[in-house]
């Protein structure tokens, strides 16, 4: 039996751990709270602030100097370019990569080494990659130029489109190769054909997220694309994006210059955005 | 007895030819073709696969020869010297470097236990139909381009965090000796403080996305048993998930500071970017490695001072490659000691 005294003693033990518990779950509710406290806040500012800078002109006209009016158009086109550009150089190296990595001999000591690389890689800072480019393309041609900012941003395309190539192909049956080599298609045709054309929902959200990640990206351009004041189709030439003419904007005194910045945040953040919904709705609706 | 095998399978092998013949055997050539693109394939792909690793060397090397004025100029001796003074051609990197690590290092304070309780929340405390929505919004966290980070933290949130904390403390600390100084400073909210805040919420996504993937791989029988004896939730979690998952945890906390130590633009904005280190305190503009690559290479004439940015650029590279590959490894091995205990 149990006494009086042990007993109290137990009852206040049992007391302590649920006050324990108590607090700690309170805690944990805390932080999920505080990280969407931020989220909030941000989204808040740039819907708010960058609605009030938003206007026809932002869109149709060429970024101003200072105190003058002018809109952010020759920007906006240079980093859908370049956007585009890096994609289209960044992809099909990410993809063939992928498929060694996945299909050919997922675990010979090239494809382990490989797949630590490109997790390095897809979490290296950009700055770095840019200071690549410069070394190896800006310097020897002696000038910036819209192309070495595509390079620029390929690279970086190149890691996450081999990540996301990778899982998906895994995630193809064994079934339905194994079918497709019993009717003796050669190797090529059965991964052009059969896998990744299963896994094709998962690679164009892997692209999607990609082109998310560089449409916001600022620290690879900075000494690759430079900046551009005025409006350049030449991919010779240094040219404007959205997030280098962000920067440069933002940190002037100019207020015409930091209204327009923060009608290019919030445009960039809603591309950025809708992109990272869209490649969630697009595995979602395939699981 | 294996001649006459040989023999059958090979006449009967012939026979289903013959008889295959008109009807559906591949003209030789198609199958030749074929072969010759299947290796192409194979080529390309393997190419692919060797590019990635390339760039990983070419990035060494190409920072290595741009910056080989500045290595031999100044050695390892680099790290250590404050001086930066362009003009007069002296450089050292102990101030973008110390700017770097503190801003990180806060980053981390504030971070990982927000991460710790976001997972915990997600993992064990969540209704099941708010998981996703709730875990989706934190992810979204990361998908925020830094420069909205840096745009919102330079006008909006360092005012905020100027008004409502550093003119307190300074109020309530000023004359107190070592305490003073570490908030002293013009109220802006510029420095090293505000920098660690802002990146803490952009690597907090990252952090809890690991925590979170790792507490959910603790076999379900052991935190079953534990709840069985009645243990609480909090007890569960501490005293068998987190020894469970502790590697993991740690290569989450790792891969956090690898992308705190490389983040460029939202800490350019808000860190004010002086090549000076004469306080201690939080609330002084300050520099850090990439920011000062962000401000001055493009204006850097060639010469020393472009190879002291591009020194410092490999400084960069070398500390975050240390700690993403030991995030890396020790993910690897939860992984692997998962798959000898199930």
């Amino acid at each position: 039996m149990m006494s009086a005294e042990q007993h109290s003693a137990r009852a206040a033990m049992f007391a302590r751990r649920k006050r324990v518990n108590t607090v700690a779950t309170s805690l944990a509710l805390a932080a999920m709270a505080f990280g969407l406290f931020w989220l909030a806040w941000i989204l808040w500012e740039t819907i708010h602030l960058g609605l009030g800078g938003l206007s026809l002109a932002t869109v149709s006209q060429m970024t101003p100097g200072p105190n003058e009016d002018g809109g952010l158009a020759n920007a906006i086109y240079g980093s859908v370019v370049m956007v585009l550009l890096a994609t289209f150089v960044g992809t099909p190296v990410g993809v063939m990569a992928g498929i060694y990595l996945a299909e050919f001999e997922p675990k010979g000591w090239l494809a382990g080494v490989t797949r630590f690389v490109n997790d390095i890689l897809l979490s290296a800072p950009s700055i770095v990659i840019g200071l690549f480019v410069y070394s190896v393309v800006v310097h020897p041609m002696h000038g910036f130029s819209a192309l070495a900012g595509v390079l620029a941003l390929a690279l970086i395309v190149i890691p996450v489109v081999i990540r996301t190539t990778e899982n998906m192909l895994q995630l193809v049956p064994a079934g339905l190769r194994e079918a497709a080599y019993a009717l003796g298609t050669p190797k090529w045709k059965v991964i052009l054909s059969i896998t990744l054309k299963a896994a094709r929902t998962g690679v164009i959200t892997g692209i999607l997220l990609a082109v998310a990640r560089i449409s916001g990206e600022t620290a690879p351009l900075l000494f690759t694309a430079l900046s551009n004041q005025f409006w350049t189709s030449s991919l010779t030439q240094p040219m404007a994006s959205l997030p280098v003419t962000i920067f440069k904007f933002a940190m002037s005194p100019y207020e015409n210059w930091q209204k327009l910045a923060w009608a290019g945040v919030f445009l960039i953040t809603l591309a950025v955005l809708t992109l990272n919904i869209l490649a969630r709705v697009l595995t979602r609706s395939k699981s | 007895m294996s001649t006459i095998l040989a023999d059958g399978t090979s006449s009967g092998t012939s026979a289903t030819q013959t008889v295959g013949l008109p009807l559906s055997r591949p003209p030789v050539k198609k199958a030749r073709s074929g072969r010759l693109a299947d290796r192409i394939f194979a080529y390309l792909a393997k190419g692919a696969a060797l590019f990635t690793l390339g760039l990983l060397l070419a990035i060494l090397v190409s920072l290595t020869i741009s910056a080989w004025p500045a290595i031999t100029q100044y050695g390892l001796g680099f790290l250590s010297r404050s001086a930066w003074d362009p003009v007069q051609e002296e450089f050292g990197g102990l101030v973008m470097i110390y700017g770097t690590l503190a801003s990180s290092l806060i980053a981390l304070l504030i971070a990982v236990p927000v991460s710790f309780g976001i997972a915990l929340f997600l993992t064990e405390l969540s209704p099941s139909w708010l998981k996703r929505p709730l875990g989706t919004a934190i992810e979204l966290l990361a998908a925020i381009p830094s420069i909205v980070y840096g745009m919102w933290g330079l006008l909006v949130f360092g005012p905020v965090l100027a008004e409502y904390v550093q003119q307190p403390l300074q109020a309530a600390f000023t004359g107190v000796p070592y305490l003073g100084a570490f908030v002293s400073g013009p109220p802006v909210g510029i420095g090293i403080l505000s920098a660690g805040i802002i990146l803490a919420i952009m690597i907090i996504p990252f952090i809890s996305a690991v925590m979170r993937d790792v507490f959910e791989v603790t076999p379900p029988m052991l935190k079953e048993s534990a709840y069985g004896l009645g243990a609480t939730t909090w007890e569960v979690v501490y005293k068998i998930v987190l020894p469970f998952t502790k590697t993991g945890v740690i290569g989450g906390i790792m891969l956090g500071l690898g992308r705190a130590i490389g983040e460029t633009m939202a800490v350019t904005f808000v860190i004010g970017n002086f090549n000076q280190l004469d306080s201690l305190s939080l609330f002084q503009a300050a520099n850090s490695i990439t920011s000062a690559l962000a401000n001055e290479f493009a204006e850097a004439g060639e010469g020393l001072h472009q190879a002291a940015l591009m020194y410092l650029g490999l400084v960069l590279f070398f500390i975050t490659f240390v700690i993403l590959s030991l995030s890396k490894l020790l993910l690897a091995q939860l992984r692997k000691s998962e798959g000898a205990k199930s």
